[in-house]
This record gives C-alpha cells, structure tokens and sequence, in this order.
C-alpha cells in the first residue's frame, strides 16, 4: 500500500471537514478499498475513518424504513422488518459475499463498491476508468464478468453489487450529506450515472460527500424474490441476478418492478419492461416479451455472449415465481 | 501510530505504521501467528478471527481502526491442554489435512453457531423468519468463506455439526 494518513471522525461534521481535498478517502468496512488500495488500483493519502460516526440503526421512516450508511450487510440482512417485508433485501444481501465480509461490509460502502473488471484491478493494464483516457482492455479480451447494456465505447466493466439491485426494485433512496452540511434524498435509480466518456465517475455523489442513509418506501409488492446465477453455489459475484417486487391485483400484475445485477455498469433496470407487465395477467408469453423489451438494445462482447440468453432465462423464471406466489 | 487492542482478554498497546492490517499486527508485531496469512484479500478465510463477537476477515481491515476493540483469536479458544469444544470436534473428526486453514475455519465455525444461535438466515434457508436448523447444506453455506485447499470440507462439516449438537443438548 502506498504510505496514507489517518483520521478517525468522531461525528459527520468532522469526517466531512477531514474528508476534503483530492487525496482523502473515507473507510467503513474497508472490504472493498484496502483490497484495492493493496493493489495500488486506488492510492488515497488520507484515510478518513467514519466508523465511530452515529451512522448506524435501522429506524421507521414514515411509513418506510431508515437504514443507516454504517448498518453492516449482517445486521441488515437478519433485520427482523427487513426479512418480513423487504424479503428481498435479505436474499440478495445473504447471496453476497461470505459471512466474515457481510459482518464487515456497510450499507454505504456496498453501494459505493467498484467494479471487478479484471483489467480495473490489474495496474499493468491500461483501463479507463481507473486511468482516465489509457483505454479499455476488456474490449477483445476477457468479457466473462461484462456488461450487455448499458456500456459505452469507454467502459464495459459491471456494477457488482447484490444489495443495489434489491434496492433498485425497492425504489430506495439515498440519503447524503453534502460538504456544506445540508442533506439531500437521491433515488437510488438516479444515483448511478452511465459511463459515457468519463467511467471514472459512477455516481452523482460529489467529491468529499458522505452517505448517511438509505431509506425504503413501503414495499409496493409482497411478492419478492431475488435470483443469482453465478460460477459457484455460493461467495462468487453474480453473472446475472435479477430482484422481482410484484403485488398482484386479483389476477392480474398490479406492481411490477424488476432490476438486474450482472449485466450493466450500475444495477440496471428499464421502467418500460415495468409498465408492460403492470395490469396484465401473468403468461408466459407476457413474460417472452418482457424479456425482448429488456434485452432489445443487449450486446455480447464475446466471453459474455452467454448472458443474453442467461438473462432472458431467469427474468422469465423469476416472474414465473414471483406471480405464482413463491415465497422469497 | 498508537493503538490499543484487547486480545483474548490482555491489553496491548501497538505502535504501527497505519498501513498495518489486523492480520499483520497479530502475526508480524504480537507473535500471535495461529491467524495464518492465506490470499490477502478477504477470499479464503484464513485469517478469520473474531472482533466483539463478530467473524471477520483480520486481512481487509487496519489494526488502527481496531482501538478499543475486543479481539479473539485461535489462540484464545483454547490451548493444547485445554481445547475449545470445537477444536476437541475438529481433532475428533479429522477436520484437515495440511492445517493452515484450520485456525480460521475454527474461529469462523464458533462464531457461526452464535449466529445461527442468534436466528440469523443464511442464502439456502427456504425461510426467511423460522427457526434455523443447521443441516449440512446450511453448514457449507454458512463457511463459504473459509476455503481448504486440502479439501477436508467432509469432515469439517461433521466437527461442525458434532459441536452444534454437542452445544444443543448442553
Ligand atoms: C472476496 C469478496 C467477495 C465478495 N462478494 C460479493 C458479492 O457476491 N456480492 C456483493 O454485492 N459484494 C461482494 N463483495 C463486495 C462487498 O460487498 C463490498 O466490499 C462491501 O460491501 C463494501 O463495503 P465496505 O463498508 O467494506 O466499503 P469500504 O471498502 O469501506 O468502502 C468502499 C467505498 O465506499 C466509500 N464509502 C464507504 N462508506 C461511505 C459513506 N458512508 N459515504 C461515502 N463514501 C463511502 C469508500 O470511500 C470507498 O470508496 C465481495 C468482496 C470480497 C472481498
Ligand atoms: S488471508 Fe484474509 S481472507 Fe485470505
Ligand atoms: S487443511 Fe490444508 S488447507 Fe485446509
């Protein structure tokens, strides 16, 4: 690791006044910037640590749910509210990572957590979003983990969060802090901003800005699922993983909200495919022309190929659950 | 950088550069090498100990943001003459061949049963909120994180569940 200092915050105003200029990180697990950090892919001079911030409890809002940036993946995922009624959230989060790093992993820093792009972790290699404007080696390599929507001709890498996506279909927001203090509510599904020219840049949280929250609506569906197929049964990122939130109205789809992991450089979802399901009865033929809407604008690099029709598989399946009334 | 841990109940103070991890501050600084040094990067578990409680990886963290924390490690489970409950089940059944990932697999297996012990789900739980009840398919799942080149999982499997039992009817 390259030499840092370090600054443990005693509260918000302190990370965020400690947490200014080019060089400063913020760490709260620290499972995803040490790994990084070890390999020299990030090199931050100073390490703002915001562990002792009063950032964590999971608290009514409203008629939803606060869950503060430092909830750990663990305490989230056994929450007795989340398992009963965002079911969802604990599947994807029990679905990622093994225990000892779901005991370290935050709500905050899972969001924030970057790609796992070979060529982003290799430094030998060029890659433009660790090395602005070096190139992309992904394209014509190796394409296994990458994108089949939403890429540009900058970046093809993946966003690798679990939790992300349950919370795309959860229509969450993001709450944060920004460095003059005021705090602000993002929608989660407004949060990641696509790659475009500059993949340097994945959110709209500005430089030196903390997370301090998530927050849950009332869940619009009680039919919840989350699907993961990946390489190993289990601790292995998703190749495709897909989270259903669907409320039936009689026979019919009253709510439908579905997001992706896997397959774009955020946790993907397409309002279109939403409204095509909402107020139709469940078939299988409804659901063929789901897949079709997600997938009109899908392109394989290769080595990802695999994923289009992957793809198509489990949202059919998924909602072929989720409609019949599998539990989570 | 001056910090204070408490491991298996006795206080040290390090002295540090800040880029100590955990897992080095206990093997190269306090002589406490049960903690073995297996990726580096949080994926095979070797270096699994137990921080106020909780299992997690001694590699992905900085001993400095460890101030005031209580630490267990293998060491402090139990000795050769006085064996964890455990350890006793990891001997009993073989768990292992070549040993190095031992250490971690028993410190992420004691602090497992208090998760389970605490209702916590797990990804093959068909339910969410009901009772936990550690069959081997929740076993494997639960120590995901703790690789064995060795391949011993079978009898790792049976420690576990022979200690789970042996807890269970206490
Ligand atoms: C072997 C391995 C397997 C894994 N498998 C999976 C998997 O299957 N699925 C999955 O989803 N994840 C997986 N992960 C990733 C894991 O979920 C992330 O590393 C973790 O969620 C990151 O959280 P953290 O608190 O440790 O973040 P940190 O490493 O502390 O931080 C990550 C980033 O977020 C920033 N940050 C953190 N908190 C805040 C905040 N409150 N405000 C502003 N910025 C902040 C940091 O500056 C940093 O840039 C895996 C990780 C490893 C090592
Ligand atoms: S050495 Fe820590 S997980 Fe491998
Ligand atoms: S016993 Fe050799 S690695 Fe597990």
């Amino acid at each position: 690791m390259k030499r840092f200092d370090y600054a443990r915050a005693a509260d918000v105003a302190e990370a965020l006044r400690e947490g200014q200029g080019d060089g400063a990180a913020f760490i709260a697990g620290g499972t995803n910037l040490l790994d990084l950090m070890k390999l020299r892919v990030l090199t931050p001079d100073r390490l703002v640590d915001i562990n002792r911030l009063a950032l964590g409890g999971i608290e009514r809002d409203g008629d939803g749910l606060r869950i503060g940036a430092l909830v750990t993946n663990s305490d989230l995922a056994a929450d007795e509210t989340v398992r009963r009624d965002y079911p969802v959230l604990s599947r994807a989060l029990l679905a990622g990572a093994s225990g000892q790093l779901r005991n370290k992993a935050t709500t905050g820093g899972n969001l924030l957590q970057r790609t796992r792009c070979y060529y982003f972790y290799d430094i030998a290699m060029p890659c433009n979003k660790r090395d602005p404007g070096s190139g992309c080696q992904a394209r014509g390599g190796v394409t296994r983990l990458h994108a089949i929507l939403g890429g540009s001709d900058k970046c093809i890498a993946t966003h690798p969060s679990d939790m992300a996506v349950a919370m795309l279909a959860l229509k969450a927001e993001v709450e944060v802090e920004g460095t003059d203090g005021a705090r602000r509510r993002v929608p989660l599904d407004d949060f990641y901003v696509p790659p475009g020219d500059t993949p340097q840049v994945e959110t709209v949280l500005g430089a030196g800005e903390l997370i301090t929250a998530v927050i849950l609506p009332l869940p619009a569906g009680d039919r919840q699922i989350y699907a993961k197929v990946r390489d190993r049964a289990s601790y292995a990122f998703a190749l495709v993983s897909c989270a259903a939130v669907i409320g039936m109205d009689g026979d019919r789809i009253g709510h439908a909200a579905l997001a992706f992991g896997g397959i774009a450089p955020r946790p993907w979802r397409n309002a279109e495919v939403d409204g095509l399901l909402t107020g139709q009865a469940p078939s299988d033929d409804l659901f063929r022309r789901a897949a079709d809407l997600l997938l009109a604008d899908a392109k394989g690099h290769g080595g990802n190929d695999f994923k289009i029709p992957l793809a198509r598989r489990v949202l059919i399946d998924t909602l072929r659950k989720a409609t019949r009334g599998d539990a989570a | 950088m001056r910090t204070e841990l408490t491991i298996n109940g006795a206080t040290h103070a390090l002295e540090a550069d800040a880029r100590t991890t955990l897992l080095d501050a206990l093997r190269d600084h306090l002589g406490l090498t049960g903690s073995k040094k297996g990726c580096d990067h949080g994926q095979c578990g070797a270096c699994t100990v137990i921080v106020n409680g909780r299992r997690i990886n001694a590699c992905l963290t900085l001993a400095c943001m460890h101030d005031g924390d209580e630490i267990v490690t293998i060491e402090g489970l139990g000795t050769a003459e006085a064996p964890s409950e455990m350890q006793r089940a990891f001997v009993a059944h073989d768990g292992y061949q070549c040993g190095y990932c031992t250490p971690g697999q028993i410190c992420s297996a004691t602090a497992m049963l208090d998760e389970v012990a605490q209702g916590w789900p797990s990804h093959v739980s068909d339910d969410l909120t009901g009772e936990m009840d550690l069959s081997d398919a929740e076993i494997s799942e639960r120590m995901s994180g703790n690789l064995c080149r060795c391949a011993a999982y079978p009898n790792i499997v049976d420690a576990i569940r022979a200690t789970a039992r042996k807890e269970a009817a206490e």
